[in-house]
């Protein structure tokens, strides 16, 4: 068993938070327009659908209002975003192939070591591109897709287009509409009937340079009976200006498939992170989302199922920890569309030093959907006096015989739980820590041990200095 | 030898005085009994000793080996050596018995030595299991999560599994004996019983005598209205079973009389 300390040895708590020389082969104007979209395409060689794409989602993007709902994105300054940042010639195959500064950049995250240990593939976007991409040789034998978005839409032109876009459309929210246009970098995922991926897919996501925009489109086929574990994360460096992501995310799972996606999302606290995810799901198939969310500025992000099969399954584990200057608008939706489908919705979130932490989250029971069964269960946990937490939680039904539940807690790390654990010997932020560790205990066992290991480090280094 | 020394000691929670120059001395290798109706302050001592930030020390000193406590957090009180166990453990849903005594014995660890790694994991399961046999408790225990949906047995026993890992130089049990019936009386004095010695020293806090059945003690002493008015050897509990304490609200009551309606603990 890898311990704790093997895994963690020689990264010190600022290991996110390094910056390397901008080093770009291509960097499009500051600001975005038609002629930002039309470079983009360009640049990528893409079939004429795809440019008319871009631009009709650019179109509907300048015409459809802000969301006035949600967190306050009124800071948010589009003319001072790179759209798109090219960093290298071309994705490698092997890490020798990535640009040194680039590849010393993921060396110092973990990401080549990681994947000697425990995964089955890794994609690694750096700016507006993915700069690396491997899967394990047995399982590209075994028909396993697992590329770069750009490589998905060149080679496999048909499949690509008939599903692009048919999860979320262009007018599904501003922001989807923003993607759709500029998006650049992402994975294209295909598992074949009945194909069971053991290890997980990692996807790591990296903004280096100051005001980036990082747009990653990901586009994910579980096909009948198959089974797979996508992971994604993502960090970038501290700056004084906003950085903005916004990525959009489709899944397709097919008929007894089982798919779960993971995001450990850790962006440093001037990002914008507007992220749209959904997941089709068919009949007898199960969708888990396991959503963390404990970096950027302002997070907009709910991940949701449409079960449109019979006796689809519909599952969404949402942690959030928002400290100081940060606002986690997370949760989930479930939209419950074909008979005898069944979903569970479980929210945990933290608020610290003045950070807010909304749920938001929407249970949708169409009225052919009967005999249907949700759960929702929603628990916060503060702080301190200053932080916040809100609950937004809501409930649409219109079938018959439909069996939902939901409950909501707030509590507080009471002055008698730290009493109790500092009488033991532990002090004030041991204490604290331990609450809180207990507290997504839920969620953590869901991961698999590396990341949940990882999981703890992070809630530790969040709860670091945060007493007295 | 390790002592704990209560010197005149006054405890205020906001504007209410509730011990009002209380004056104890409990040595290691010594049981002593503290008794007492309720409301007469006892609970009130056991958190004003162990360092609970809404108990303030007004007037007086809590020493340990000569050493003044009163600015100390109850973590550097418990790596001195103190221990209570609760009346009301407190839950701690998520975190395993297991998780939280190997984090608590590493706390210790590390207050005597900073660069300590820690207990390896084999010697905490070792250590753990050890005191689990010696407590009669099932090793399944170990991976519940503390207090969260114990019954009132387990949640002291828990207190004594605590006790017995962390092996403080003085510990004071509250009221220990409250909500349980009575073979689960039994098991717990039997856990105390278990590691007495001459290492230890032990305030056993109650309200009735049924307790000290099980837990001798050296010394009882009676608390009444924030002050310990009588003290003696093992038979002054057994007065106290025979006739209640009327006698002593009538013996110590009138100049106490308005205190004692206003002190709640």
């Amino acid at each position: 068993m890898t311990t704790d300390k093997e895994l963690l040895k020689g990264i010190d708590e600022n290991r996110w938070d390094f910056r390397d020389p901008d080093t770009h082969v291509f960097k499009s104007r500051k600001g975005l327009g038609a002629d930002i979209v039309r470079q983009i395409s360009e640049k990528k060689n893409e079939p004429e659908w795809m440019l008319d794409y871009r631009l009709r989602a650019l179109a509907h993007f300048e015409q459809r209002p802000m969301p006035e709902w949600g967190g306050d994105l009124s800071q948010l300054n589009l003319d001072e975003i790179y759209f798109y940042t090219k960093p290298a010639e071309a994705e490698g195959r092997t890490w020798d192939e990535v640009p040194a500064t680039i590849k010393d950049t993921f060396d110092k995250l973990g990401i080549p070591e990681a994947e000697q240990k425990f995964l089955a593939g890794v994609g690694a976007q750096y700016e507006s591109e993915m700069v690396y991409h491997s899967l394990q040789e047995h399982l590209a034998e075994k028909g396993v897709i697992f590329k770069s978005i750009e490589h998905g839409l060149r080679d496999h032109p048909d499949l690509f287009r008939e599903v692009f876009g048919t999860v979320i459309p262009i007018e599904d929210n501003k922001f989807a509409a923003l993607n759709s246009a500029v998006w650049s970098g992402g994975s294209f995922v295909y598992i074949p009937p009945g194909v069971t991926v053991d290890m997980p897919l990692q996807a790591y996501f990296r903004v280096n340079q100051p005001d980036q925009g990082q747009f990653e489109r990901t586009l994910i086929i579980a096909d009948e009976g198959s089974q797979a574990h996508y992971v994604e994360g993502c960090t970038a460096p501290v700056y004084t200006s906003d950085s903005f992501h916004s990525g959009v995310i489709e899944i397709i799972v097919k008929k007894g498939a089982r798919f779960r996606y993971t995001t450990i999302q850790n962006w440093s606290t001037n990002m914008y992170n507007l992220v749209t995810q959904r997941a089709m799901v068919h009949e007898d198939a199960k969708m888990e989302w396991v959503d963390a969310n404990l970096g950027s500025k302002l997070t907009m992000k709910y991940p949701s199922c449409y079960l449109i099969g019979e006796r689809a399954h519909g599952e969404i584990l949402s942690m959030a920890f928002a400290s100081k200057d940060q606002h986690q608008d997370t949760g989930g939706k479930i939209i419950h569309v074909a008979p005898n489908t069944t979903s569970k919705i479980t929210s945990k979130s933290i608020s610290r030093g003045g950070g807010r932490a909304s749920y938001r989250g929407l249970l949708k029971v169409y009225e052919q959907a009967e005999n249907s069964k949700s759960n929702v269960v929603c628990d916060a946990l503060l702080l301190d006096e200053a932080s916040r937490s809100d609950t937004y939680p809501y409930i649409e039904i219109e079938a018959k015989d439909v069996t939902v539940g939901h409950e909501a807690s707030v509590s507080k790390v009471g002055e008698e739980q730290l009493f109790y654990l500092m009488s033991r010997g532990l002090t004030e932020e041991a204490a604290a820590t331990m609450v809180v560790a207990g507290f997504i205990e839920p969620l953590v066992k869901e991961l698999p041990m590396e990341y949940a290991i990882e999981m703890n480090r992070l809630i530790k280094l969040q709860m670091e200095g945060s007493i007295g | 030898m390790a002592q704990l020394e209560i010197k005149n000691l006054h405890v205020c929670i906001g504007e209410n005085e509730i011990i009002k120059g209380l004056d104890l001395v409990v040595g290691q290798g010594e049981i002593h009994a503290l008794m007492g109706p309720n409301g007469s302050g006892k609970s009130t001592l056991a958190y004003a000793l162990m360092g609970h930030p809404s108990y303030q020390v007004t007037a007086g000193d809590i020493l340990f080996d000569g050493e003044s406590l009163l600015e100390m957090a109850p973590d550097e009180r418990s790596h001195l050596g103190m221990f209570l166990a609760f009346q009301y453990p407190v839950a701690i849903p998520g975190v395993t018995v297991a998780n939280f005594l190997r984090t608590a014995i590493n706390g210790h660890r590390q207050a005597k030595n900073p660069d300590d790694k820690g207990m390896p994991i084999p010697e905490f399961r070792k250590v753990l299991k050890e005191k689990m046999d010696l407590l009669q408790m099932d090793h399944g225990f170990a991976g519940r999560y503390l207090n969260d949906g114990f019954s009132g047995g387990e949640k002291k026993r828990a207190e004594i599994l605590q006790m017995a890992t962390l092996e403080p130089r003085i510990a004071i049990l509250d009221e220990t004996d409250s909500g349980l019936d009575i073979d689960a009386l039994r098991t717990v004095a039997e856990g105390v019983n278990a590691l007495q010695g001459p290492d230890l020293g032990v305030l056993v806090i109650t309200h009735y005598q049924r307790l000290l059945n099980y837990i001798k003690p050296d010394y009882v002493h009676v608390m009444f209205s924030g002050m310990i008015v009588e003290s003696g050897g093992p038979e002054l509990a057994l007065q106290l079973e025979e006739q209640g304490y009327d006698w002593i609200r009538e013996k110590h009551g009138e100049a106490n009389a308005v205190s004692a309606a206003t002190g709640d603990s």
